[in-house]
């Protein structure tokens, strides 16, 4: 071939592949396909290895449970046809629901229910503590099962049916005997919806096939509990890293549903006919400003006083969510408002923003002027925002701040370094804490102050774990709430960390989708689209 | 010329040796733990060192090293941290997005900017010369993200003309494949309509002044083949260069462009590895980049030998 020949060749190659042929684009979809674009990729898919939301979300369409939650925090029977409990508290016989198959075509058998329960207990952190006291969990036949206990655990059935990651999801045993530190490679469950392997592309988009042979409970569905009738055929999860783009989809009709649109964008959607916005989750978030107890200045209980005193959720929450008053409120305690369990005990003087008395406090605590490592991860908006309130609050309370703007995978490492700030420690980080994970000590990792054994930040505050103790063992609703006030109460003075509001975030829905409702995830059995 | 080309096959592997060796010790200097994001927010600090010993982090970089180069050797990438899945098979799933929607803005790019450039050459000190020289430093300044939320807005949302977001195979049809990719590649493809205008323009001032031109014009040939025959091939070296260089400058803007547009093309894989510290993941498509990019220079190279007959190597 000479250059002519080539050029030309080219030329006419390039002009074959110009060639219009445009068509319409590729919008309409069946009907019964309902495309959801979540609140982040599904980068894994094993909700035991991996504890992040999203995947909890989607393994809840996949994986069915043995209890669940309803919308009053109640544990339901959902797998389980019948459970029967020992006088003495210690002994737990379980009994399934017959006609229960996993996706593979195989019955779900009660091996398979020991060998979940087995890998989730030691993980999770009500099914470690459960783990402790165990004497054993065995198969009694096909579709029974015992767990029985040394100590009585009056929490199991929350355990098994709770919504926090990670929950009691039921699998094969092949499946479930993996290492619960390893990632499962097979998607195999007994849930509403199939997982479409093949057509995942993590990072873009996964599907979820309705399962035929599932048999959803006769009652009404709530939350986690009752039927989970699924009326599409199809669920695809579209993974839109940039909201201005999703609300673009959102508008154009080239996805029905959203789960987590950014506030400066709700008026816009708001603004259009074909679609509905409301709160996505009543239990909301509660944010978060961690202080590391183990080193200067927060290791001084009355420095982390003053901060209590000196900071103001107002701004916090605006600079989170801007004007709508509707999505935030004051919150002078740790657990989500609303949950029989909330508590504004001891809490009178959090958030006020009395920068004087926080002043005076600081000086009493003798405050040496010692940097606060600010690590603060700017590619999340909210730790984000809050960071930037965070730098103006503690220069004005007269303290230096060493502020270091850096990403969320970033704040992940450091936070658990336990070493002083000036060697690549902390001193303080924000967070956010979905408000279903705070509605009792059980899934509330976040309050406990059981020194090396806390979250982040290591509190050890006797008086925090006593109140917790007490919740644990009490017998009626009446003495959970007293034991919690003394939690909250505790958890104040001692500053096991800063909350920094209550706040509650919107979802959007074009209007031909119904049966969308409000929830701690985003939950699809009920859903129909026109 | 066939020693040349092996010359530069073999040129390429101390290359990809030393991107491989700078990517990996990036990496692990890098702050960042994979571990914790797999965790969760609400894991315990045991939990996320029981899951980084699970992964083979804990161990010396140099053993790491050494295995992953022996791997790389084996033609073997990896595996994903977060997604258990192949590397090679999470790149396959991006090829295509990727490969489409530079391929269209390249395509376009140049049918818009050779003559642009060779107009504003022929035309020089004119308004049509300074519209097209403005055009082009506003092709320059404009952010790629500005450009692609306004071509969302007016032709998806206000005229709905074109699908705001997404990819559609081009197993599923050309017409759906393009009407996806036409605003991304209008997005993308301004910078590089900029760039390769102001080179065209300014080799063209260049030729235009030769004297094979001017006799071609004593000849009465018409303008468009003194233009485009005889002036625009002999500018045509340095032209064909900074397409290629544009590459470059096209693998950076799919990452912003697929983002802007929802793409689920490399520079999304990408970013979203970095984010989370997918290594396996980062190190693949970094070695995948560099590889694509001395192959175009190659192939830039032995393009010269069409273009110009007295190039030989």
């Amino acid at each position: 071939m000479d250059r002519r020949t080539f050029l030309k060749g080219s030329a006419a190659l390039g002009a074959a592949g110009m060639a219009p042929q445009f068509a319409a684009p590729a919008l309409a979809q069946p009907s019964k396909v309902l495309r959801f674009v979540p609140q982040a990729n599904l980068a894994n898919f094993d909700p035991i290895w991996g504890t992040q939301y999203v995947v909890r979300n989607a393994a809840a369409l996949v994986w069915d449970m043995l209890y669940g939650v309803d919308a009053q925090l109640k544990p339901q029977r959902q797998m389980v046809e019948s459970e029967e409990v020992s006088a003495d508290g210690l002994t737990w016989t379980f009994r399934l629901r017959p006609g229960l198959k996993f996706h593979d075509g195989e019955p779900v058998l009660s091996k398979d229910v020991v060998a979940s329960l087995t890998r989730w207990s030691a993980r999770d952190p009500m099914g470690i503590m459960i783990r402790a006291i165990q004497a054993e969990l065995a198969p009694v036949d096909d579709r029974t099962f015992r767990w029985q206990l040394k100590k009585p655990f009056p929490k199991l059935l929350l355990a098994l049916g709770k919504n926090n990651a990670p929950c009691a999801f039921i699998m094969p045993e092949r499946i479930a005997k993996t290492d619960p530190f390893t990632q499962i490679t097979e998607y195999v469950g007994s849930g509403p919806m199939k997982f479409a392997r093949a057509e995942w592309v993590p990072g873009a988009r996964a599907v979820f096939e309705k399962f035929a042979d599932y048999k959803p409970r006769d009652e009404p569905s709530s939350w986690l509990a009752g039927g989970k009738r699924m009326l599409v055929d199809r669920v695809e999860w579209i993974i839109m890293p940039d909201p201005a783009t999703a609300s673009a989809a959102l508008q154009n009709g080239e996805v029905d549903w959203w789960e987590n649109p950014i506030p400066d964008l709700v008026p816009l959607l708001r603004k259009n006919a074909n679609i509905n916005v409301d709160i996505a989750d009543p239990l909301g978030n509660i944010g978060s400003f961690r202080m590391n107890h183990l080193h200067p200045p927060f290791d001084n209980p009355k420095i982390r006083q003053a901060v209590l005193m000196g900071m103001n959720q107002e701004d916090y929450m605006r600079s989170l969510i801007g004007d709508d008053d509707k999505l935030w409120k004051p919150l002078p305690g740790f657990f989500t408002p609303g949950t029989p369990l909330y508590s504004e005990a001891g809490g009178q003087n959090i958030g006020k923003g009395d920068i004087a008395a926080a002043k005076k406090l600081l000086a009493e605590a003798g405050y040496k002027g010692e940097p606060v490592v600010c690590v603060v991860a700017q590619d999340q908006s909210i730790t984000k925002n809050m960071g930037d309130v965070t730098a103006d609050l503690l220069k004005q309370m007269g303290m230096k701040v060493d502020f270091v703007a850096t990403d969320w995978g970033t704040v992940g490492t450091r936070r658990a370094s336990k070493a002083p700030p000036s060697q690549g420690g902390w001193n303080m980080f924000h967070t956010w804490h979905a408000g279903a994970d705070c509605i009792n000590p059980a899934v509330y990792p976040a309050i406990r102050a059981n020194g090396d054994k806390a979250w982040f930040g290591w509190p050890d505050l006797p008086p925090v774990e006593a109140g917790i103790t007490e919740w644990f063992d009490a017998a009626d609703p009446a003495a959970e709430k007293a034991a919690i006030d003394k939690v909250n109460a505790a958890a104040v003075a001692g500053g096991v960390y800063v909350p920094t509001g209550y706040f509650l975030g919107y979802q959007a829905w074009r209007k031909n989708v119904t049966g969308v409702g409000k929830g701690p995830l985003p939950f699809t059995w009920g859903v129909s689209k026109a | 010329m066939f020693g040349f080309l092996v010359r530069r096959v073999l040129a390429v592997i101390p290359v990809m040796a030393v991107v491989g060796l700078f990517v990996f010790s990036l990496l692990s200097l890098a702050p960042g733990d994979p571990a914790a994001l797999i965790a969760g927010d609400q894991a315990s600090p045991a939990d996320i060192e029981r899951i980084r010993a699970s992964l083979g982090l804990d161990r010396p970089f140099l053993v790491r090293f050494g295995e992953w180069a022996w791997r790389i050797l084996h033609g073997d990438l990896g595996t994903s941290i977060f997604t258990n899945l192949p590397v090679t098979t999470m790149i396959g799933q991006r090829v295509q997005p990727t490969v489409s929607l530079m391929l269209v803005t390249l395509v376009f790019a140049v049918l818009v900017a050779v003559p642009l450039g060779v107009l504003a050459a022929w035309k020089a000190g004119r308004l049509v010369d300074r519209l097209v020289m403005g055009g082009a430093v506003l092709g320059f300044s404009v952010p790629v993200f500005v450009v692609g939320y306004l071509l969302a807005y007016v032709f998806a949302l206000e005229l709905g003309w074109l699908p705001a977001q997404g990819y559609t195979p081009i197993e599923q049809g050309v017409g759906p494949w393009l009407a996806n990719l036409i605003l991304p590649a209008l997005t993308l493809g301004l910078v590089y309509i900029a760039l390769i205008a102001r080179v065209t323009r300014a080799t063209m001032l260049d030729v235009l002044q030769q004297d094979y031109v001017r006799t071609a014009r004593a000849k009465g040939l018409a303008q468009g083949s003194v233009l485009f025959v005889h002036a625009l091939k002999n500018a045509a070296v340095p032209i064909v260069t900074v397409i290629g260089i544009g590459i470059a400058l096209l693998i950076g803007g799919a990452v912003v462009t697929e983002t802007v547009f929802a793409i689920p093309g490399l520079g999304r894989l990408t970013v979203d590895a970095i984010l989370r510290r997918d290594y396996p993941v980062i190190q693949g498509v970094v070695l995948l980049f560099s590889f694509t990019y001395v192959l175009v220079n190659l192939a830039i190279d032995l393009l010269y030998t069409l273009i110009d007959p007295r190039i030989r190597y």
